[in-house]
């Protein structure tokens, strides 16, 4: 699952600002100065399938403080209603940072079993 | 109005930095730094400048933080030195390869050890192949028109590459001279804003700088080089437009003294070529027909220019205040480099001097060039790389 990010997506005409189309590079004409990239989602495919650990949040204990949220360092947290974390686990890698960070200490780290 | 100041080149530099509106200023505050800085803070604290002014802890960070601020469409300056510019050297390739027109001044001091804070190039020519567009002056008019000037070239569509203005420690940092401060107004006339063709927005994100593979990495790296090509064209251009406007022209590339007929050319950089200017004077008197040519722009190197020059002199005589360990000085590499493919080439000799801050004078200029008469005499260059100067 390796460049499921193509290049059609990275390169983007660089002196025209908007609209940001993401074009094929057919040669150095389509090229911009200097390369940027588009946002997408994971380049590199599910990378939730790395993780060793995973993380559980006991969501009645959790205020909704958000440390968990800003510190993720895959983005990969997102906020309910009540700020309280939702973790999308096809792309946590498991790294416990959350789990380290959180205030209430309230984010447990369990081993992944086979097949889960 | 213009105004004429007595001023050192580094209080000089601060205020070219002040005139040429730059948005953000970002700059480690010790040793090696020098009073650039001093004076655009105090500029910006005294509410004489409107800028931002970021004090950081290194100056890596001093030129990432250019970058960040570049890449938001600010107008950036720094300045630094010696130790400090090698520091930053992995910055320095960010910047231009993500082309951004950041403008330096870089006050020229010798690398240690031994620890040693007088002037000599090896700290800005050990930057050569970073992509950085390298000014050398002579004296502290020529840093505040260069500066201004750089912003002019460096933001230009068919460049946006970076700039450094170097100009040599305590020798034009902390010498005083007259210099001449051209109106603002005028000055806003020739340079206006920075106009970025883009900029990070919150509202479009985008990745800078972001991972390209070997099919089509290479085409950057030709963008750069075609860059510079262009810049090659701008800089005579640039110094002749403000030339017309304020009064003072450097040269573009080179600054040529006596050249038209010389059959012996001094080739040197920085305030040795102002220096050479007193021998040429003297050697004329002594009947040599000698001229003395000052190398401004390192990079693009002025290779065609010196080609041209050396049509009609039969010797070039090659001042570096830099040594390439394992090779000669930088510049005579780049001169005998740009006169390979010339018809009829002329002899060339190299001479090492000046080291760590150690004085260069009219008379060891002289002394250089009679070295090198006696070798067109002989027809023979007898010793390629000399040093001057040592102690026996």
């Amino acid at each position: 699952m390796r460049n499921t990010l193509t290049f059609d997506m990275i390169f983007t005409l660089l002196f025209t600002v908007v609209p940001m189309m993401p074009k094929a590079p057919k040669g150095m004409k389509d090229l911009p100065l200097t390369p940027l990239s588009l946002p997408c989602e994971a380049s590199t495919g599910k990378t939730g399938s790395w993780r060793t650990f995973r993380p559980i949040v006991n969501m009645e204990k959790c205020t909704g403080c958000r440390i968990c949220w800003v510190y993720c360092p895959e983005a990969c947290i997102e906020l309910n209603e009540k700020n309280q974390p939702k973790i999308n686990y096809d792309y946590c890698k498991g790294c416990g940072i959350c789990a380290h960070e959180c205030p209430l200490e309230i984010i447990e780290m369990e081993r992944e079993r086979s097949g889960q | 109005m213009t105004q004429v100041i007595v001023e050192t080149g580094n209080r000089v530099a601060g205020l070219a930095c002040k005139v040429a509106r730059a948005d953000v200023i970002a700059a480690y505050p010790i040793t090696p730094q020098t009073t650039v800085v001093e004076q655009i803070a105090e500029l910006v604290e005294g509410g004489e400048m409107n800028a931002k002014y970021i004090r950081v802890e290194s100056e890596h960070s001093a030129m990432a933080a250019c970058i960040g601020a570049a890449v938001g469409g600010a107008r950036t300056f720094t300045a630094t030195s010696a130790h400090g510019l090698a520091l930053m050297h992995e910055m320095l390739h960010w910047a231009s390869a993500a082309r951004l027109p950041v403008v330096m001044a870089v006050v020229n001091r010798a690398m240690g050890p031994p620890w040693n804070i007088w002037a000599d190039f090896s700290d800005s020519l050990s930057q050569r192949d970073t992509g950085w567009i390298q000014f050398y002056c002579a004296d502290n008019q020529e840093i505040f028109d260069t500066i201004i000037q750089a912003y002019k070239l460096c933001e230009d569509k068919r460049v946006f590459m970076p700039a450094m203005v170097c100009f040599e420690g305590f020798i034009l940092s902390h010498t005083s001279m007259p210099v001449r401060i051209p109106d603002q107004k005028e000055i806003d006339d020739f340079l206006p804003p920075f106009n970025p063709p883009w900029q990070i927005d919150v509202d479009n994100p985008v990745t800078h700088g972001n991972i390209v593979y070997p099919d089509w990495y290479m085409e950057f790296r030709y963008f750069m080089y075609e860059a510079m090509e262009n810049a090659r064209k701008l800089i005579p251009e640039i110094d002749k437009e403000y030339g017309k406007l304020f009064g003072i022209e450097h040269g573009g590339h080179m600054e040529k003294y006596r050249c038209e007929d010389a059959d012996l050319i001094v080739l040197s950089m920085g305030t040795i070529g102002s220096e050479a200017k007193l021998a040429i004077d003297s050697l004329r008197e002594q009947g040599h027909k000698a001229g003395a040519a000052r190398v401004r722009v390192f990079r693009p190197f002025p290779a065609d220019e010196i080609r041209r020059m050396a049509d009609n002199a039969q010797m070039l005589t090659v001042i570096d205040r830099q040594v390439s360990y394992g090779m000669e000085g930088p510049l005579h590499t780049e001169v005998k480099a740009s006169l390979y493919s010339a018809k009829d080439p002329p002899l060339t000799t190299g001479f090492i001097t000046g080291l760590g801050g150690r004085d260069v004078t009219v008379r060891d200029i002289e002394n250089m060039v009679h070295k090198s008469l006696q070798y067109l005499k002989a027809g023979k260059v007898e010793k390629d790389v000399e040093w001057i100067g040592l102690k026996e």
